[in-house]
């Protein structure tokens, strides 16, 4: 395939010009390869050729949750969205915390959209009480560990963790939320929260338990990866853990960059996720922290649930939205808005996530399999129930108009998305 | 008011929905429909014909009888459908519920339940109008209502009163409409508690939260005591109600710092030696129990209001 007159933007190989893309093989030719003469040629005027984008942190309930998404409707989203790989978190039933659920999920995934790359649990059952078997798992397949959904309460066994994973190079994700202080809140706590009458949940829950796991990863000198920030507080402690070279990285989400705690008004349970939206202060620290490097990713933190779970009593639903599908034009707002360069949106969607959880993939490298995303950066389109790819359709922003959109996905030099005809 | 004003809700989800002229109209409406309920025959045919569906989630006895009263009063059809919560969320969900209803074509729906937003998800599943009679911690309009309408009665203004509420602004939806309602007339609210009972942003609202007891009340035309939830007990948010009462109880010294003709209010039920000592709630500056019967000529003028939009 020929892939002619895009805007090919690899920063991990510095490029960014127009030019053509040959994928032969399944594998991305170098440059110069002569174009083989059956090659189906594909005109991307216009377009951005981008690596396979990377979601690094996705709920694909399964296995036990099927009828909210299962891995081929998951990772059909994906593609969709333009993802060629996503990082799937453990909180399934039964909790991926050994190597038999690992491998099931891998199995599964070999007849999906997408890379999947499963995440282990930090604990066993992530109860919080003793380790999972991180060795084994990592043989199985696992990439990361993380209790994410949960916060690992006790510090002693965070520690631990930090230290044994680093026998096996994994990263620690951590979700970080002091539930105490968090307990039983549906929504940020602010003005909002008070007028709605709906339990607050205050940044300060997030923010202590950050600085808890930047001070365990300075202390032990290893990696700590913080999922799903929503706070400027939160922002400004891994920004100066970063300034003083703690091994500390971060991602944040379309929704906290885009939406605030107002959205709740209405008591939409679309808007209700954990941690929450917070106030205008938070989001716009978020960009500022996007714009200067303290966030090494964007992820969608991609949360299926059905009715049954969201067309409840607000402080009754569950926590949550799904997200891989929006994440593209969503993120291109920040270019559109000068916060993040065209470059800066290519690395924070795809070759740090790579980087950070020692991925393949993440650039256009000329013999390295053909995971690549066809951007158009104009597309307009309006996102309603009915298009949504993903089997739960628990989105904010439906009935929105959104800008820019991945056209073409590519794995491993097969066609997973195509709307380019 | 502002002329060309009219009416045009058909839902009373809340204060912060309506405008001061809103609020206005209401008030003035309900003036006219008091007359009613000190006539021999207390019945006008205004809504005959129309159901009316009291569903309460939640125990209540004063409000759920003063809507019956009020509808009755207009001859309108009521039904009571009492559920309880807790069985409610185990089994049939608030919008299959709301959609079984809806399925009998009331006109109104009067809703009270424990969970914020619930009478705003029942406004989006029914065609009927939709009255909140309280809904979590959220707001519980009629009863901000219906205290304006007492204050005003008594003061013939709202505008640069001074409106001390004191106690758990928290948990208190009364509180909440009332902060947000007597603003909008632009009374001035002062609001005092423990502050683990004050919620975060309650500034924001409009209120102004005071560091005492006294400079809450000082020269103040109502004192508005709310109720402690004794059930909110298992939540360390104070240490007891020993101490609760003799700090933040209001007393007849406390009241003695108000303006003289200054009103004392409760939206009930009282806690008689708690946040209100029984002097002073039984005392010449109560105004409780006509806040009873201002509920009934407030919830008139709602439910005709509403069918006047519907």
């Amino acid at each position: 395939m020929l892939l002619k007159n895009g805007r090919i933007i690899d920063p991990v190989n510095d490029v960014d010009h127009v030019s053509d893309l040959l994928v032969v093989g399944g594998a991305i030719a170098p440059v110069g390869t002569a174009v083989p003469d059956d090659t189906r040629v594909l005109d991307v005027s216009g377009c951005w050729i981008v690596p396979g984008l990377i979601d690094m942190h996705v709920h694909l309930r399964e296995p036990g949750e099927e009828y909210k998404e299962d891995i081929i409707s998951g990772t059909l989203s994906a593609a969709a969205g333009g993802f060629t790989g996503v990082v799937c978190m453990p909180n399934t039933k039964p909790v991926n915390d050994s190597m038999s659920v690992t491998l099931f999920i891998l199995d599964q995934a070999r007849k999906g959209y997408a890379r999947v790359y499963p995440v282990g649990a930090i604990s066993k059952f992530s109860k919080g009480e003793s380790l999972a078997e991180f060795g084994e798992m990592k043989d199985a397949g696992i990439v990361a560990v993380s209790d994410d959904g949960l916060p690992v309460v006790d510090s002693q066994l965070m520690r631990r963790a930090l230290e044994y994973a680093s026998d096996y190079g994994l990263t620690v994700i951590s979700h970080s939320e002091e539930m105490s202080l968090a307990r039983n809140g549906s929504m940020n706590e602010g003005v909002m929260s008070t007028r709605l009458g709906l339990k607050g949940i205050p940044a300060a829950a997030e923010s202590i338990m950050v600085y808890r796991e930047i001070a365990l990863s300075e202390y032990t000198g290893k990696p700590i990866h913080i999922a799903h920030v929503s706070t400027a507080m939160a922002t400004e402690l891994i920004r100066s853990a970063k300034a003083r070279g703690v091994r500390v990285t971060a991602e944040t989400t379309p929704h906290y960059f885009t939406l605030t705690d107002g959205a709740v008004e209405g008591y939409n349970t679309n808007t209700k996720m954990n941690p929450p939206l917070r106030a205008e202060e938070d989001r716009q620290a978020i960009r500022t922290g996007l714009t200067d490097g303290t966030f090494d990713a964007i992820a969608t933190d991609h949360a299926p649930h059905s009715p049954l779970e969201k067309e409840v009593e607000f402080d009754l639903a569950a926590n949550g939205i799904i997200g891989l599908e929006t994440s593209v034009p969503l993120s291109l707002e920040l270019v559109r808005e000068g916060v993040v360069s065209e470059k800066k949106f290519v690395e924070l969607l795809s070759g740090n996530p790579a980087r950070i959880l020692n991925l393949p993939g993440g650039n256009l490298s000329a013999g390295m399999p053909a995971d690549v995303t066809v951007i158009n950066p104009d597309l307009e389109f309006e996102y309603h129930e009915e298009d949504v790819v993903s089997k739960s359709k628990n989105s904010p922003f439906l009935g929105w108009k959104l800008k820019g959109r991945a056209v073409l996905t590519m794995v491993d030099g097969k066609i997973m998305h195509n709307l380019l005809q | 008011m502002t002329t060309g004003y009219s009416f045009s809700h058909k839902h009373i989800l809340s204060i912060h929905h309506l405008s001061p002229d809103d609020i206005d109209f209401i008030l003035t409406t309900a003036d006219s429909f008091k007359e009613i309920s000190s006539r021999t025959i207390k019945k006008v045919p205004t809504l005959r014909g129309r159901t009316i569906v009291n569903l309460f989630f939640e125990p209540s006895t004063r409000t759920r009888l003063s809507f019956e009263v009020a509808a009755k009063r207009m001859s309108a059809d009521t039904f009571n459908i009492s559920a309880s919560t807790s069985s409610a969320t185990k089994g049939e969900t608030l919008i299959d519920t709301a959609r079984n209803i809806a399925a009998m074509h009331p006109d109104i729906i009067i809703i009270r339940h424990a969970f914020s937003g619930a009478a705003s998800m029942l406004s989006q599943h029914v065609d009927a109008s939709v009255i909140n009679a309280g809904d979590g911690t959220h707001e519980h309009p009629s009863q901000g209502l219906l205290d304006m309408m007492t204050v005003r009665e008594h003061k013939q203004h709202l505008d640069g009163l001074k409106i001390a509420i004191i106690g758990d602004i928290l948990h208190s939806r009364v509180a909440h409409s009332n902060i947000l309602g007597f603003t909008k007339m632009g009374s001035r609210v002062f609001v005092y508690g423990p502050a683990t009972l004050i919620p975060h942003g309650l500034e924001k609202l409009g209120a102004i939260v005071c560091a005492s007891l006294d400079e809450a009340v000082i020269d103040a035309d109502v004192v508005m005591t709310l109720r402690i939830q004794k059930e909110r007990q298992n939540d360390p948010l104070f240490p007891s109600l020993r101490e609760y009462a003799k700090k933040y109880g209001v007393t007849k010294d406390v009241v003695a710092l108000a303006r003289p003709d200054a009103l004392v209010m409760h939206p009930g039920p009282i806690n008689r030696g708690i946040e209100l000592m029984a002097d002073v709630a039984d005392g010449p500056q109560s105004v409780i129990l006509e806040q009873v019967t201002n509920g009934v000529a407030v919830r008139m003028a709602l439910l005709y209001l509403v069918m006047g939009n519907s």
